[in-house]
């Protein structure tokens, strides 16, 4: 299923290059500068973590970083808002356990 | 790191670009703080026609609307400072703020802040509710207007307000089946032009109905609807499945008042308005001094009231600092005249009353 709108009554979609990223480990495709949870979106990905103690699953939700539904790992950095965090070529995205690790 | 203004705006959607325009033209050095990659706020998602007033943007889509303002702004750069991908973290002490950009910290020193934050979308309480695939309204906007891409293939649209009505006539033009739309009131809340629009395209329209759950394990598959009696009670086995890839929730919204409360404004909850909000007079100068409001934030309403309002912070957060001027009293005079003419009618009555009821108030502290 394409998601993507190829044609619009009123609007055109300026996009950026194409670039590929990873999702656990698995290549996408995506738009530079769209959010990285829209590329996702695009993807057929719906579910982008998993809650910390009841573990149900999360998803897109408010779409400007105010809700907190969307946060994966991007690039080792956990708890990273993407619905509002542009992709780039060859960004590294995890669906984060829990509340998120952080390295020392 | 450290800078000072004169005026500080906190947010470039509607209202925020329009008071730092005119608090710039009047000669006030402004810095605008947005945290979006681009000033416009929600109107860079509005694809349809504004009613507007026949002064002011009647029948010109958001999307310009937001274009325009934001050339008005570039072109006063002396005078106006912008400040993209930032965000303002809160207020220390009297005239200091702290902003946050691209994970660096700078104190800023402002004589007077308007605070124009804008609305957050409502939730609705319903089991399943936080399953992938129940989105807000403007959320379902910036997927699919800003950035192309369809939220799903079928959807379920919950509210039958302007939002509600707009979203799922924008959906159909981008190509998604709009499978239903449920009011728990018995009757469409929003314009019955808009209602009309979808309705004629076959549209199913629940008014008197609910979502009693989303159905669906790791996202949603379909939604379970119910009908309501007296009291909004779910009436015993009338509920019905819709099948569905998605649910919009267009259920109102709330503003957004974090800054106020932090910055000691009184506050006041009108229901009309959507919530709390920070009491202001006419001006739209809050019971703390330094600060004014406009837009969404000081009572939720819509962007040409925000624009208006944000003119009218602008001019007078300027004139209790240089004093004032003919040129000021005609924006005010202007925009007071614009904006009764819009609230006029009866679906204006709500605002109007909610608008006094704020004016009123701070009047007696």
């Amino acid at each position: 299923m394409n998601l993507r709108i190829e044609e619009h009554p009123i609007l055109t979609f300026k996009k950026g290059k194409k670039v590929t990223f990873t999702l656990d480990g698995k290549p996408l495709e995506g738009y530079e500068g769209e959010p990285i949870a829209a590329a996702l979106h695009a993807a057929g990905i719906r579910t982008l973590r998993h809650s910390p103690q009841k573990h149900r699953a999360r998803g897109f939700f408010c779409a400007i970083g105010r809700c907190s539904s969307c946060m994966m790992e991007v690039d080792g950095d956990v708890n990273v808002m993407t619905c509002i965090t542009p992709v780039r070529a060859g960004m590294q995205i995890r669906r984060q356990k829990g509340h998120g690790v952080i390295e020392p | 790191m450290s800078r000072a203004t004169e005026v500080m705006v906190v947010g470039g959607g509607p209202a925020g670009l329009s008071a730092a325009v005119v608090a710039a033209e009047l000669g006030s050095k402004v810095l605008l703080i947005d945290d979006n990659p681009q000033v416009g706020g929600q109107l860079v998602k509005q694809t349809h026609r504004f009613f507007g007033s026949s002064a002011r943007d009647a029948g010109i889509r958001g999307v310009t609307i937001a274009d325009a303002l934001t050339k008005q702004a570039h072109a006063l750069k002396k005078q106006l400072t912008i400040l993209n991908d930032t965000a303002a973290v809160g207020f220390y002490g009297d005239g200091e703020a702290g902003i946050l950009s691209h994970r660096s910290f700078e104190r800023v020193a402002f004589e007077r802040a308007i605070v124009c934050t804008g609305a957050v979308e409502n939730a609705l309480n319903f089991e399943n509710n936080d399953l992938p695939g129940i989105y807000g309204a403007g959320a379902v906007q910036t997927l699919m207007n800003v950035h192309g891409i369809r939220p799903g293939q079928k959807i379920l649209m919950i509210g039958s307000g302007n939002i509600g009505l707009i979203v799922s006539y924008q959906l159909i033009q981008a190509g998604v089946e709009v499978v239903g739309l449920v009011e728990a009131l018995p009757t469409i809340g929003g314009y019955l032009v808009h209602a009309s629009k979808i309705r004629r395209l076959g549209v199913p329209i629940y008014t008197g109905h609910t979502i009693k759950q989303a159905n669906g394990s790791e996202h949603v598959t379909g939604a379970t609807l119910v009908r309501l009696g007296e009291g909004f009670q779910a009436i015993p086995n009338t509920e019905f499945e819709v099948p569905c890839d998605c649910i919009c929730l267009a259920v109102g919204l709330s503003p957004l008042i974090d800054m106020f409360q932090q910055a000691g404004c009184k506050m006041v909850f009108v229901a009309e308005l959507g919530g709390l909000v920070p009491l202001h007079d006419v001006n739209m100068r809050t019971t703390n001094p330094r600060i004014f409001t406009a837009g969404d934030a000081s009572g939720i309403e819509e962007a040409t009231t925000a624009i208006l309002g944000g003119r009218i912070a602008g001019a007078r957060a300027t004139e209790s600092l240089h004093g004032s001027s003919a040129k000021i009293d005609e924006i005010v005079r202007d925009a007071n005249r614009e904006l009764s003419s819009l609230r006029s009618g009866s679906m204006g009555d709500r605002i109007r009353w909610g608008r006094e009821r704020v004016v009123k108030e701070i009047g007696a502290c």
